[in-house]
């Protein structure tokens, strides 16, 4: 099951890393990253693999609130059917 | 491979434009819980419904996580009441109405639909005892919601229950002034009634429908105005295509979510009801959207146009977008939940004549309107006659969810509180229709409903 992790606010140092550690610790892969800098706020989209995590998705989506909440920028998980269902038919 | 502008799009309709799924019901039958002696009966109901939806609210907050949406309400419809407690050997169901309301709370949702009869073509001893039962059932339970069929295109209208209802809302109101007559906005009294609808006060699991289903309910006015924001001052054929391709979108959102709910509960996909449910916060209301569309505010000349061809994308749009559609699907107008209609009718813009015309063209019907506590019962019976004929005619459904403020007269405002929001006292016409309305029997089916 592929998930899309977004994280959203004020740039500053270390938020990949603080992402990308948690992420390699719960033994989920990472497919995509695409990260933009507009107008001095921080814009990342990872697409992740989750078939390998040691953890559910709902400790996940805590897990990262909670490290979104640390680092002081929004990170939400999603599981990709809702984009897809949107915007395929 | 799902593009970074798709991503942040969805994102912005569910962060900014409040997207969310408005209600996850499970409908339950409740026939074979069938018994003569009603203290049994009751406990059937009640072991038949903890059963059946013990995990529907867990399974809702999952897939709130997990898609990142919000599932705003987990709700419960059984089978009327006064078909599925027939066999009672009793002379009131207020116990039942307690039994729905014990296993509503037990279970976690917030309200349970399905007090109720179907009454079109006349009335069975059960149904005058759930019916006079109501006023009571609604003033000592919380989450029970009640609805009267009192016609169908197929059958006419029976005057008889119309009038009835007049009384019994007015019964409700009175056992509930102390807190704005409450017990009246969770009554619907009907024309045409649909058996999958998923939203309250009306839902109720109608009886050609399978021991237990999910339907589900989709919302989103504030993504519908957002969209509009883009093509302002461009022509309507722009207009109807960004609805339809914006109620394409939520409606493949509720269409995941119902086949999610589905699989995880292992109970079979029911409907999507493709429905604009407003809200009573900033941004997630119908009235913003006919003021995106260039109407100073809701019930200024042209929102009957606005309305229809809001309610005809949304259709169109929302079709395709899932594989069965049901329930009432369309805009709903409700006064008390939209703070653009509730703005409107404050400052007289929007007049309950006005809102009659646009019941003719959305949805349901006159919904969430507060009037004066002293209406007497025979003018409400009245404004229910209008909205079945209007029902009856257009082979649509039609209701009245009317609440005579005891107390209160035009001027002041009720509150209901939550979803339900509040309310100005708005005027109704004062001229009687008393004999009008005591000529009693029924009004015959349409010729237009002879389609053998």
């Amino acid at each position: 099951m592929n998930s899309i992790i977004t994280v959203l606010g004020h740039d500053k140092v270390g938020i990949i890393a603080g992402v990308c550690n948690y992420l390699a610790e719960s033994n989920i892969n990472i497919l995509d990253i695409s990260q933009t800098i507009l107008q001095g706020y921080f814009n990342m989209i990872m697409i992740v693999d989750m078939k390998g995590a040691n953890k559910g998705f709902d400790a996940v989506a805590d897990d990262l609130e909670k490290l979104g909440d640390k680092i002081g920028v929004s990170i939400r998980i999603q599981n990709e059917d809702i984009f897809n269902s949107m915007h395929r038919i | 491979m799902i593009s970074k502008f798709e991503i942040i799009e969805t994102n912005k309709m569910i962060q900014e434009s409040k997207l969310d799924v408005r209600t996850i019901t499970m409908g339950i039958n409740l026939m074979d819980c069938a018994d003569s002696d009603i203290d049994k009966f009751n406990e059937k109901v009640y072991n038949k419904i903890t059963t059946c939806a013990k995990d529907l609210v867990k399974v809702g907050n999952e897939l709130e996580k997990q898609f990142g949406i919000p599932i705003v309400n987990k709700r419960i419809s059984v089978t009327p009441i006064a078909i599925a407690a027939a066999g009672c050997k009793t002379d009131s169901y207020v116990s039942v109405a307690q039994t729905l309301d014990r296993a509503a709370k037990d279970v976690g949702v917030n309200f349970i639909g399905g007090f109720s009869a179907l009454v079109q073509k006349g009335c069975t001893r059960s149904d005058e005892i759930l019916i006079n039962s109501i006023p009571e059932a609604l003033k000592v339970t919380e989450r029970v919601c009640s609805s009267v069929n009192v016609g169908t295109t197929r059958n006419g209208i029976n005057m008889d229950a119309v009038k009835r209802m007049g009384e019994i809302i007015k019964e409700a109101a009175e056992l509930t002034k102390e807190n704005d007559s409450l017990g009246c906005a969770k009554l619907v009294v009907f024309c045409n009634a649909v058996e999958d609808n998923p939203f309250m006060a009306g839902a109720f699991h109608g009886v050609g429908e399978k021991d237990c289903v999910i339907n589900v309910g989709v919302s989103g006015p504030g993504v519908v105005k957002r969209a509009l924001e883009e093509s302002k001052g461009k022509d309507f054929e722009t207009v109807c295509e960004t609805i339809k391709r914006t109620a394409f979108k939520i409606t493949r959102v509720g269409q995941l979510v119902a086949q999610e709910a589905s699989k995880r509960l292992g109970v079979p996909f029911g409907i999507i009801d493709l429905s604009l449910a407003p809200t009573p916060e900033v941004g997630d209301s119908i009235a913003e959207i006919f003021e995106q569309l260039g109407l100073e505010k809701a019930g200024a000349p042209g929102t009957t146009a606005a309305l229809a061809l809001l309610n005809d994308n949304v259709k169109k749009g929302g079709v395709m977008a899932s594989s069965y559609v049901g329930g009432l699907s369309g805009a709903f107008i409700p006064v008390s939940e939209d703070h653009g209609m509730i703005e409107a009718a404050e400052i007289g813009a929007l007049t309950l004549e006005k809102l009659e015309a646009m019941t003719c063209v959305c949805s349901v019907g006159l919904d969430m309107i507060a009037i004066p506590g002293d209406t007497p019962a025979e003018t409400i019976s009245g404004i229910i006659a209008d909205e079945s004929a209007i029902g009856m005619i257009n082979s649509k459904t039609t209701a009245v969810r009317i609440i005579p403020v005891i107390g209160k007269g035009v001027g002041e405002t009720a509150h209901f509180g939550g979803l339900l929001g509040y309310a100005p006292i708005m005027p109704v016409n004062k001229y009687s229709c008393k004999d009008f309305i005591d000529r009693g029997g029924r009004i015959p089916a349409p010729i237009h409903s002879f389609k053998n």
